[in-house]
């Protein structure tokens, strides 16, 4: 991605014209404000990247929520009711059929939910050789040490607590949804 | 009324509803996620909670009338109850789900049943507030005015 940027500057050095401009100006303020995100990620997102996010949670007001939440944050949202529709979509279901399975950035999910916790459905992904560097979040409203503990432990990448907020968003996008080719 | 008065009332009441406890900063995080794209945010997501909520309180009232309970029926419904309201700033509401959950530790039946009794309260006194939050909204924006945050 870097060598896709330095093409761009090198292009646009030579050039008239507003575009061009606003493009660097953009790329400009957004090298100011970023917070670990590298520019080559920066000049993704602004030429219409969008990670695709998987969201697993039981309560429907939540889900909306965080369909939201990730929309603002310029991210394509799927969301599942359950871990084995969460399963079932990104491939590893008992009844996926051949080739359907779907490529996604990031998958954040509930910890209590029916059937299948968040931690099991955690498991399951880091078992998956297809599945397992795809960074996993879980949130909970409840704050449980030995909960997050395990979680971390077996792989996932945060743990945050319910309800969610923008800048917690914001910060899963700049730290986990690095842009892929 | 004028516009003016409107939007001076809808603030007033707004903020009791927040000294209250009615609301708390989570419904203000809502109002901040609602823009030009989904101008109904805030009411849809209001609406679900509503339709939700009183789904869960007759599942609760039907799981607690029953010759032998099964707490941790009741403990998951109350579960989802104390996570929508805390998603929507729903506080009272919220905290009469605490108190709920612990009965339900315990199994503690009229513990539990005065929580249902409570929680079917605070969540009465939370829709009609609202509805009526959103009523003088729509009163301010059909007379062509925008709402005042």
């Amino acid at each position: 991605m870097t060598d896709t940027f330095e093409e761009k500057r090198k292009d646009s050095v030579g050039r008239e014209g507003t575009t061009i401009g606003l493009f660097f100006i953009r790329l400009l303020l957004n090298m100011g404000g970023g917070c670990g995100g590298d520019s080559s990620e920066e000049v993704a997102v602004d030429l219409g990247y969008e990670p695709h996010v998987l969201a697993v949670d039981d309560n429907l007001i939540d889900r909306k929520l965080v369909e939201k939440l990730l929309k603002n944050s310029s991210c394509k949202v799927t969301t599942a009711e359950n871990a084995l529709r969460a399963l079932d979509y990104l491939g590893l279901g008992n009844d996926t059929p051949e080739g359907t399975a779907s490529k996604v950035n990031l998958i954040i999910t509930d910890y209590c939910m029916p059937g299948m916790t968040g931690y099991e459905l955690l498991k399951k992904i880091k078992e998956s050789s297809v599945l397992k560097e795809v960074p996993v979040v879980i949130m909970s409203s409840e704050n449980i040490p030995t909960r997050i503990n395990e979680c971390l432990e077996e792989g996932a990448k945060m743990f945050m607590l319910k309800p969610l907020k923008q800048s917690d968003v914001k910060q899963l996008k700049w730290n986990f949804m690095k842009c892929r080719d | 009324m004028d516009l003016v008065q409107l939007q001076r009332q809808l603030v007033e009441y707004r903020t009791s509803l927040y000294h209250e406890g009615f609301l708390d900063e989570q419904f203000t995080q809502l109002q901040e996620l609602q823009d030009e794209n989904n101008p109904d945010f805030v009411v849809e997501v209001v609406s679900l909670f509503f339709e939700d909520s009183e789904r869960l309180l007759n599942e609760l009232t039907k799981a607690l009338e029953q010759q032998s309970i099964d707490f941790k029926r009741v403990d998951a419904h109350v579960h989802q109850l104390k996570g929508s309201s805390s998603s929507i700033g729903a506080q009272r509401v919220q905290k009469v789900c605490i108190a709920f959950r612990n009965y339900c530790e315990e199994q503690n039946v009229e513990g539990c049943l005065k929580c249902l009794q409570q929680v079917r309260h605070e969540y009465s006194l939370v829709k009609t507030k609202l509805e009526s939050m959103f009523q003088l909204e729509q009163q301010i924006l059909s007379a062509g005015g925008s709402i005042p945050m």
